[in-house]
């Protein structure tokens, strides 16, 4: 969306300030469209009094994302590629992290493959207070057979529901796979300048997503796109090229700049699709597997943070998905939002007079990360969060925002009745250690001060020697 | 059956099918629509109302539509459309459900050249920053290192980058903690800063060293200016390349630690590490200045205060331009590295768009990336997480990551330890500038590799 002055998606509102949307007026719903909180659909009237057909068709258009979103996959799973708006995060934020495709071939035995699918279902990595998880599964045709191809992707189905791309240019293949997949709306990798008028056909007959891969060519491949969109099928993929090394290098992600630069800043309508990139590549380039999965991690880095809507990977190993998934998780935060929790106090299990209460703060990673630790381990306990504007504990026992006094006082706001507990113990951080004195005098007594590991991944081995306090 | 009609035929025809006006549609002069019998065919039920000829007129006035941008698909479908107007035999409406537009394969690739332009909003350059003199300039350094000089994105299609970054590795002046993965490294030189600056430039391929003088924290072992900066001069001796040199962190004593550094490398334009705003940069910027060092302008994450100590040291202390490099804080990979890294490409943009208090190069204290959990910890504290696998390979990525993604901020400079990392930030942002050669397989051949 090019527009920014909320009085342009005004004027095509119903006006009557009826606040279904949750807005008090049409006038503050237009600027929620423009900072992308606020759907076209979560205004009732515009949607269903056909007298606004008009108006709704005029918004849509104006509220169309600048690079077109398309969708992968159906039901829960279903992903939204692509659909930004901005060169730059600060300049709002990006909004769909690029899915993360891990690849599995045909030529895979059954049961390896039945595991490597797994692992990459079931993997997860807790962080500020969500999942971290990989959302589809490539499926690459080394064999070129299509039977084989249709075997795998079976198998690959009943043992998963993320989403598919299909990987192969020979279009004999690909039918074979979407005979299987095709309900699934999988994405189609690739139509290429050779085998485009077969893949065309399969990507309409089984109205799927298609990806056009014209490697290093950008004319070639804005060519490929008017074909495609000439045809009526413009649920399109681009494939500039991911080259792992050397020149083409550089060259590949000057192509993503360009690409997204044309589509946000320049608007040009008929190149503005979501762009792939394939971090894969970096296996062609090197035997060693440390070697390749580290130089796999770094180009996932690189298209990230510049463009890639969407990719294929292949490191399944923790030191390399840990990391990108973090990065990704850090570019596509929302810079708009605090990243801070509401100060006060919490329960994490079914607390009682037994149990501890933890001090934190409420900075988001920082609460997070001790509620996690405390829960994933069943520890019943209170944790209060102090506010500290959102510093973390040991930037804001440094800078001064966690204090005795803030703490004891917090605590007060609470209401928090101590001689409910049959021990009274209020759990420091151990980064916070130099106040427990200071505390210790202000609670004179209502509480035992009791001081923690430094680290709350440590707190369930802390309990087990000191709680119940003696 | 092409031929051409325009759009006054095209109103006199709607005009004897009683349709009395295009809602909202005001035609202005006259145009010439092309119809091709072959473009997308119409279902029964539009022909049913109109008859052929006014259905292919109706679809290519949608096609008109779509191209100017209104969302045929959504709100026009033929059949709605029709069944508006009247209702059809039941028969025939199923059968228009049925029916979907005949979809014909183009007969060929169309030709299209793509084609963007550059950001013309750019104005000014990063200053360029020397660090380190050779004979020849009053030093003692075999090479010196120049930062900056960027007149575009790190990166960008937009102009070339002339300088690649660099990475300074530290060194510290007495035996610290430090993660295992980084730990083995260092054992045999952790006792001696000179063999371990040399180890750092030698094996891994450090620009530049940086000696942190950390033992003259109060709290540690107060060290005396005078007896630390000792150390700094057998660095100097041991290795060819330029320095920097860091404090303790401490507030008091930095300042007066730092000034001392200054002036015992008269000539050497060591980068002085770091001016902040609480602490006496005005004592530690002049002793730069009156010694021909660079200054380490150092903020927390906010581009005003950045924007406020660059002022204050050039107004009030009267630091050259060439003499300042700055330091908006690195928060690590899942340790708000978001924030650094906005803050560093807004800092970046806002110089290159014209604001001269931020065209400075930019350092990050990657090392930052070892104090997030996830960098050292054996195994996961939370028991649903996946298996964290090992943590020897898992730190060096950390750290990496940390690095690469403020050089696509901008970073000119980085403070590194892992010497795997080192060696991967200098490939990656090399490679990227296109300098570095190497055989590029042909990446049609992914989906058929043996892996
Ligand atoms: C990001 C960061 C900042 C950001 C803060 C952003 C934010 N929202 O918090 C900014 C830039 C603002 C900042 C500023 C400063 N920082 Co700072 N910062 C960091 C950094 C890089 C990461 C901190 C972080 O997010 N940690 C992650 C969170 C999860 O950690 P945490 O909140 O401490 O929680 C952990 C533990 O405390 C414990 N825990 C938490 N709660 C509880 C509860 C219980 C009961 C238990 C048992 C345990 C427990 O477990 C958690 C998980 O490990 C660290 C260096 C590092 N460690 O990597 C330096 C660091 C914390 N900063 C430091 C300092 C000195 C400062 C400043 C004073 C100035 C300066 N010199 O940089 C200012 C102070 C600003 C202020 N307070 O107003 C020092 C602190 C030194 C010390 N030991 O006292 C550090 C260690 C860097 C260093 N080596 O110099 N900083
Ligand atoms: S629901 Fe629609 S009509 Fe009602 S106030 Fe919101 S924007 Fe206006």
């Amino acid at each position: 969306m090019k527009e920014s002055s909320p009085l342009n998606l005004y004027k095509q509102l119903p006006k009557t300030n009826c606040k279904e949307c949750g807005e008090q007026t049409c006038m503050a719903f237009a600027a929620g469209l423009i900072d992308r909180t606020k759907k076209i659909e979560d205004c009732p009237p515009l949607l269903k009094e056909t007298k606004y057909a008009k108006k709704l068709g005029a918004l849509r258009s104006i509220v169309a994302p600048e690079l077109k979103m398309i969708y992968v996959g159906t039901g829960e799973k279903q992903l939204k590629v692509g659909g930004e708006d901005i060169m730059y995060r600060h300049q709002m934020t990006f909004f769909n992290k690029p899915p993360f495709a891990y690849d599995v071939s045909d030529t895979m035995e059954e049961a390896k493959l039945v595991e490597r699918v797994k692992k990459i279902t079931d993997w997860k990595k807790f962080y500020i207070g969500n999942w971290e998880r990989v959302e589809m599964i490539a499926v690459r045709s080394v064999t070129d057979d299509p039977a084989k191809f249709a075997a795998c992707v079976k198998n690959v189905m009943e043992n998963s529901d993320y989403p598919l791309i299909l990987c192969s240019f020979n279009p004999a293949v690909l039918k074979a796979g979407l005979e299987v997949a095709a309900k699934t709306r999988p994405l189609i990798y690739a139509a290429t300048q050779d085998n485009w008028k077969e893949v065309a056909q399969l990507a309409h007959d089984y109205n799927v997503p298609v990806t056009l891969s014209v490697p290093f060519d950008l004319d070639g491949l804005k060519s490929m796109v008017a074909t495609f969109a000439g045809m009526g099928l413009t649920d399109l993929v681009l494939d500039p090229g991911t080259a792992p090394n050397g020149k083409l290098l550089q060259q590949s992600l000057l192509n993503f700049i360009n690409l997204r630069r044309a589509a946000v800043e320049e608007a040009q309508r008929d190149i503005c699709y979501p762009v792939m990139a394939l971090p894969i590549n970096a296996w062609m380039t090197t035997d060693d597997p440390v070697r390749a999965a580290y130089w796999e991690s770094v180009l996932t880095a690189a298209f990230v943070i510049r463009g890639g809507a969407i990719m294929v990977k292949h490191s399944t190993e923790a030191y390399s998905m840990m990391p990108d998934m973090h990065l990704r998780f850090n570019i596509y935060t929302d810079p708009r939002k605090p990243v801070q929790v509401k100060a006060g106090l919490y329960k994490v299990g079914t607390p009682g007079p037994e149990s501890p209460v933890f001090v934190t703060t409420n900075f988001a990673l920082t609460y997070y990360t001790v509620e996690s630790d405390i829960a994933s381990n069943d520890i019943d306990a209170y944790i209060i969060a102090i506010n500290t504007d959102g510093i973390g504990v040991q930037a804001s026992v440094a800078g001064g925002q966690l204090n005795a006094t803030k703490i004891k006082d917090a605590m007060g706001e609470t209401g928090f009745d101590w001689k409910g507990q049959k021990y009274a113990g209020l759990v420091l951080p151990g980064m916070a250690a130099r106040f427990s004195g200071e505390l210790e005098d202000l609670f004179a007594g209502q509480t035992k001060i009791m001081v923690g590991p430094e680290d709350s991944g440590r707190i369930p081995g802390w309990m087990k020697d000191f709680w119940p306090p003696k | 059956m092409a031929g051409k009609i325009t759009l006054s035929d095209l109103n006199k025809t709607l005009s004897e099918m009683n349709v009395q006006s295009l809602e909202g549609v005001k035609i202005e002069g006259d145009i010439e629509i092309e119809i091709d019998a072959g473009a997308g065919g119409v279902g029964p039920l539009f022909a049913y109302y109109f008859g052929q000829e006014a259905a292919k007129i109706a679809m290519q006035l949608m096609s008109f539509a779509k191209a100017v941008g209104y969302p045929v698909d959504a709100l026009m479908q033929p059949v709605a459309v029709a069944q508006a107007v009247s209702p059809a035999p039941a028969g025939l409406v199923a059968a228009a459900a049925a029916a979907e537009p005949a979809f014909k394969v183009a007969a060929a690739l169309a030709s299209a050249k793509f084609a963007v332009g550059t950001d013309k909003t750019w104005k000014l350059p990063i200053q360029e920053v020397t660090i380190g003199a050779t004979k020849a300039d009053g030093g003692s350094r075999g090479k010196v290192m120049k930062l900056g000089g960027e007149k575009a994105m790190a990166f960008f299609p937009d102009a070339p980058m002339p300088n690649a970054p660099k990475i300074t590795m530290d060194v510290f002046d007495m035996p610290i903690g430090m993660a295992k993965a980084v730990k083995v490294h260092y054992e045999d030189v952790m006792g001696s800063p000179p063999e371990w600056a040399k180890k750092s430039v030698s094996k891994f391929g450090a620009d530049l060293i940086t000696v942190h003088l950390i033992s003259t924290d109060p709290l540690v072992k107060d060290t005396p200016p005078q007896e630390a900066v000792k150390v700094v001069e057998d660095v100097l001796q041991a290795v060819d390349v330029p320095i920097c040199i860091g404090g303790s962190g401490n507030p008091e004593k930095d300042p007066i630690l730092l000034a001392k550094a200054a002036e015992v490398c008269q000539g050497e334009r060591v980068l002085i590490a770091s001016a902040n705003l609480n602490m006496d940069w005005e004592k530690i910027g002049r002793a730069c200045k009156d010694n021909g060092q660079v200054c380490l302008s150092w903020t927390q994450l906010e581009i005003n205060s950045q924007k406020e100590l660059n002022r204050k040291l050039m107004k009030v202390v009267g630091m050259p331009r060439e003499s300042i490099v700055m330091d908006p804080t690195t928060a690590a990979l899942a340790y708000g590295l978001d924030f650094a890294y906005t803050n560093m490409e807004r800092i970046r943009l806002g110089a290159m768009k014209g604001d001269d208090e931020l065209t400075f190069p930019m350092s990050s204290g990657t090392t930052n990336a070892w104090g997030v959990r996830e960098a050292w910890m054996v195994r996961s504290p939370n028991k649903q997480d996946s298996d964290w696998g090992d943590r020897m390979l898992r730190g060096p990525i950390w750290e990496i990551l940390t690095g690469f993604t403020l050089a696509m901020a901008g970073v000119d400079i980085f403070m590194m330890m892992h010497p795997l990392a080192v060696a991967y930030v200098h490939e990656i942002t090399q490679s990227l500038m296109g300098i570095i050669d190497a055989k590029t397989p042909d990446t049609a051949n992914w989906i058929k590799m043996g892996v």
